[in-house]
Order: structure tokens, then sequence, then C-alpha cells
């Protein structure tokens, strides 16, 4: 649900216009390891999917920003404040970059705000969840920021040129927040006992929405090979939750934290981590409106859009003197 | 009072007025009128809390605490900061034109400081100039643009204006000891800062096709450098210290 947007199995797959010649050329392209760019030629299901991707990617930084950023206020000591104030203006600054990328396959960004904030369109379901204290704050940024690499190295090998040039800047500035979230949950689990409650009190919270991050297990259907074929879907639901919790359940429990799945083990044999299912039906529901935050977190966008309108309003007037936005 | 002491005190209320203001845009994270807005509060609210980081360590080779226990520690009546950066964020015309009025007595401040007489003051000045000089590059930009974009703009910013003038002017709040600083060339004191303020903003104002306030209704709301506050900044400190004062001991 990060970068592998939700397939629709009923929507119409292709067009008339879309001749077997044309479709084979580009998928020669894509086998070849070709970028495409925004003045290319591409089939209608492949520019619907990357839109639908990208512009969730977009919404999933901007509403990614609100948790965290909760906690800017209130961090404990100019190193941490200066740091989470860095990260969280990265991830405004990671919208702001998807948001263009997205823009160039002709979605006006002003489009996508509105189906953000009217509910229409998706954005990461685990900032559905509150960071109810300090110590949340520093689990998102090491754990969501890690997932969401994981996610977002697969995609920039993706097919569509603007998107893996936006994903390559954003895994840079991603690796920094991962540093800054190991750093700050070290600290706390080898603090002293309140903050060592704390931490763990937070990653047991944190566990079943990061398990559900990347997504239920992917059905196979023509429309997701279809789409793996094109190299807009790079790796599976299930592939990725193995890679996150092969690289981050040792470096959890080294530090003496526990999480709540008495199942959870890798298995010698298939080489995969064994664990309980986590809640499928909870998770459908979040992601349809009905999670601890959502109403709240599309209330801060939507106002935030509303109170910023007249500012829009006077930069866009077309009689005033025309200067150009400094920053 | 010593010129210690008043060296302190030009240090605390600099130090004080940039952390609590970098606090205040910092709450415009998220929330911002355009996402590059957004980002340009963080950017310069970073800058202003590094400064007074910076500001605070110089007191602690003064002998002051270190700079986390000076900042996460104290109470309203023991800050030094002005009322104008105590006031809630409001809306994004009143964050603007406060960013705007504070930020050009900030590099005016820097500017004169350059060449104290008290060189560890001088090389911050140096050092953070520039920043400062973005910062009001920043500010002028979008006053400019929102004073001219349309009425509705034009009225919010002068409303806002009006608003925070006399506060802006309470900045400007001379201090007990300032002709020790005067006389040992460490600092112009805040009576002939606010002359070359006034100088600066004004004209700029104007050409944002904005109205200054008439002078005889000026009114300096002074208070802040002697520890009397307005009703913000308590909840603010309260808040900001929710965390560190857990357990102020921890390593966090
Ligand atoms: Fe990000
Ligand atoms: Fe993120
Ligand atoms: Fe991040």
């Amino acid at each position: 649900m990060y970068g592998n947007a939700y397939i629709d199995p009923n929507e119409k797959f292709s067009s008339e216009e879309e001749t077997p010649e044309l479709l084979a050329a580009f998928q020669a392209r894509i086998d070849a390891g070709d970028k495409i760019e925004p003045q290319d030629w591409m089939p209608a299901m492949y520019r619907k999917q990357l839109i639908r991707m990208i512009e969730q990617h977009a919404h999933s930084e901007i509403i990614g920003s609100l948790p965290e950023g909760t906690w800017i206020t209130r961090a404990p000591g100019f190193r941490r404040k200066l740091a989470l104030m860095a990260k969280v203006q990265d991830e405004v600054g990671h919208a702001q970059l998807l948001y263009s990328a997205a823009e160039t396959l002709g979605k006006s960004r002003e489009d996508m705000m509105n189906d953000l904030i009217t509910g229409k369109s998706k954005y990461s379901n685990i900032f559905n969840y509150p960071a109810l204290t300090w110590a949340d704050s520093a689990v998102i940024a090491w754990l969501v920021d890690a997932g969401a690499i994981v996610n977002q190295l697969a995609n920039s090998k993706g097919s569509y040129g603007p998107y893996c040039r936006a994903l390559e800047r954003i895994c840079y500035e991603e690796s920094f927040h991962l540093k800054y979230g190991h750093d700050n949950v070290v600290h706390l689990a080898t603090g002293t006992k309140k903050q060592r409650e704390m931490v763990q009190a937070a990653m047991t919270r944190w566990w079943t929405p990061l398990m559900h991050f990347f997504g239920p297990s992917d059905k196979a259907s023509v429309h997701s090979d279809t789409l793996m074929r094109w190299k807009v879907k790079m790796a599976s639901n299930d592939a990725m939750r193995q890679q996150f919790m092969d690289m981050y359940i040792p470096k959890i429990w080294d530090l003496g934290l526990t999480l709540p799945d008495p199942l959870l083990k890798k298995n010698t044999e298939t080489g995969l981590w064994d664990y309980t299912e986590p809640d499928w039906e909870e998770f459908k529901r979040v992601i349809n409106g009905d999670g601890p935050c959502n109403a709240e977190r599309l209330a801060v966008r939507r106002m935030a859009e509303e109170n910023g309108r007249w500012v829009a309003r006077a930069i866009n007037n077309e009689e005033a003197e025309h200067v150009r936005p400094f920053a | 009072m010593n010129n210690i002491d008043a060296l302190k005190e030009l240090l605390y209320k600099m130090a004080d007025d940039q952390l609590i203001i970098g606090h205040r845009n910092s709450e415009w994270n998220g929330l911002g009128p355009i996402l590059e807005e957004d980002i340009a509060f963080s950017s310069m609210a970073q800058d202003k809390m590094g400064q007074s980081e910076h500001l605070y360590n110089l007191l602690n080779q003064l002998g002051e605490a270190d700079a986390d226990t000076v900042a996460f520690t104290r109470n309203a009546p023991q800050f030094h900061c002005s009322h104008l950066v105590e006031l809630p964020i409001g809306g994004y015309d009143f964050s603007l034109i406060r960013h705007f009025l504070f930020d050009f007595a900030e590099y005016l401040r820097f500017e004169a400081l350059k060449t104290s007489a008290y060189q560890p003051l001088a090389q911050v000045a140096k050092k953070f100039f520039g920043e400062v000089k973005y910062h009001t590059m920043h500010a002028n930009t979008w006053v400019y643009q929102l004073g001219h974009g349309n009425e509705e703009s034009n009225g919010k910013m002068q409303e806002s204006l009006n608003f925070a003038w006399d506060y802006a002017l309470g900045m400007f709040e001379p201090g007990p000891a300032e002709e020790m600083l005067i006389n040992e060339n460490i600092f112009i004191g805040e009576e002939a800062l606010q002359a070359k303020w006034l100088e600066v903003v004004i004209p700029l104002l104007e050409k944002s096709n904005l109205v200054i306030p008439e002078k005889s209704s000026w009114a300096p709301i002074y208070g802040g450098r002697t520890g009397n506050h307005t009703a913000h900044l308590q909840p603010l400190l309260s808040e900001m210290t929710e965390v560190y004062s857990i357990d102020p001991s921890a390593d966090w």
C-alpha cells in the first residue's frame, strides 16, 4: 500500500488503438531496460496505474509528516528537535517531488490534492494510526521509514523515468531518516526504565501496522502480471515484507525488545520468516476510512488547504504584478 | 550589574527570541498554505533553533548551564523573549508579517554585532548573517506578493500588520545595562537598532502596498525582557518540555 497501489480487477485494461505492434514495441523498450519518459507513447493502463501509484505515494509523504510532525514541538533537546524538523521537512519535500512526477503523466497537483481531501484517493494505511508517545515517533522514524526504503528501492528500478529519478533522491534522504530513527530507538531501549518501557510499548503498538504495511499477499492475476512485466510493480508484497523482516527483526531483538507474535521465527528450511497473519479485516476497515486517525488526518489536511486558499488566490491573481515565489 | 551580566542579558534575549519564534514557526509543519511555504517555514525555523543553540552555548562559556538545560528547564518568568514571538501562529498572514518584522530586526542586530568588541559574539553574528539575510529576502518577497496580490490578501496583511506593529516595537525594549554595552562597543543599543529597523522596514512595507500605523498611536508592548510575558508563553514551554521533563537526567 505504500508504492504498490491497489489494482481494480474489473477495470478495463486496454483500448482499441493499443495495437499489438505498439504494445510489443513498448514491451521491448522496457525489457531492454529503457526508461519511459513523459512524451513517449504508453498504454493508457500504464499511465493510469502509475498516476495512482505516484499520487498515493505523494499523499503518503504529506499525510505521513503529520503523526511525526506533532512531536516536533515536544522533541527532547536541541539535537532531536533539529533532526526531527529536518526529517519532516524532507517528507514534505518528497511529496512535492512526487506530485511533480505524477503531473508529468497529466494529472494536476490541485486535482490530486482535491482527491486526497475528499477521500477519493488513498495513502499508506500506516499513517492512520496515532503516534501516542515520543517513542512512537522514534519507532516510526526507524521502521516505517525502513519499510518505505524497501518499497522505494524496489520501485526505483521501475520503468518510468521521472518516478525513478524522484525515488533515487528520496531513498538517499530516507537513509538519514532511518539512521535518526534507529539512533533514537537505541537511546530509548538502552536508557532509563521509563524510556525502555516507553519504547517497548510503542514497538508492540506498531507491529501490526508494520506487518500490514506492504499489503496482503498478492493474488495472481493478469493485471498484476502485466504490471510486473511493465515494471510498474517491482516486487510482490510478500517478498518485500520478508525482506523487511529479514533486515529488521534481528536488530529489534538485539536491542532487547520483544515483538507481539509468538510464531515469529526464521524458518531454516524455507529461509523465510514464519509469522501470524495480521488481522487483514482490520487492514480493510482502516483503509476504507474506519481507522483511529483517518478522519483527523484528512481534517488537518483539509483545514490546511482551506486556510491556504487565499494565498493561492492572491498569487494566481492575473492582474497582480508578478513575482516568483522565492523559496 | 557588571558588564558580564549585561552581556548575558543581551545573549539571553537574542537566544530566547530565536528559540521561541523557531518553535512557533515549526508549528506550521504540515499546515503551510502551499507545500513550498511549508518547507520554507520549516527550514527557517531550523535555522532559528540552531542559532539559539549557538547563543546558549556562548552563555554556557560564560558560566550558564548547557543549552538543553537552559532551553528545556526554565519557566516563563525566566525567559527574556519579546511578546511578539510568543503570540500563537494565527493565520499565515500574521505569521508572515511577524516573520518580516522579526527577521529584519534580527538581520540588523547581527549586522551591528559583526563588529562587536566581544569576539565570540562577533563570530556568531558573521556566521549567521547570511542565513538571516536569506530569511529577510523570503519575508520581503512574500509580503510584497501578498500586499499586491488582491484586495483580500492586501486586507489580511494590513490587518495583521496593524495588530503586530506595537508588539514589534516591543522587541526594542531597552535593557537596564545597555550603556555599559554601548560604551564598550559590544552592542549599539536597542534605541539605535530600532531607528535602523524603522528606516529599513517602513519603505519596504510601503512598497508592498501596506500602510504603517499612525506614528502618534505607536505604543510599544514591553515586559518580555524582564520576564513579564503574555499568557501564551507558559503553555508553549510546557509543551516544549513535555518529553524532556519525563526525566531531565536521561539521555534522549
Ligand atoms: Fe519520505
Ligand atoms: Fe516516510
Ligand atoms: Fe522518511
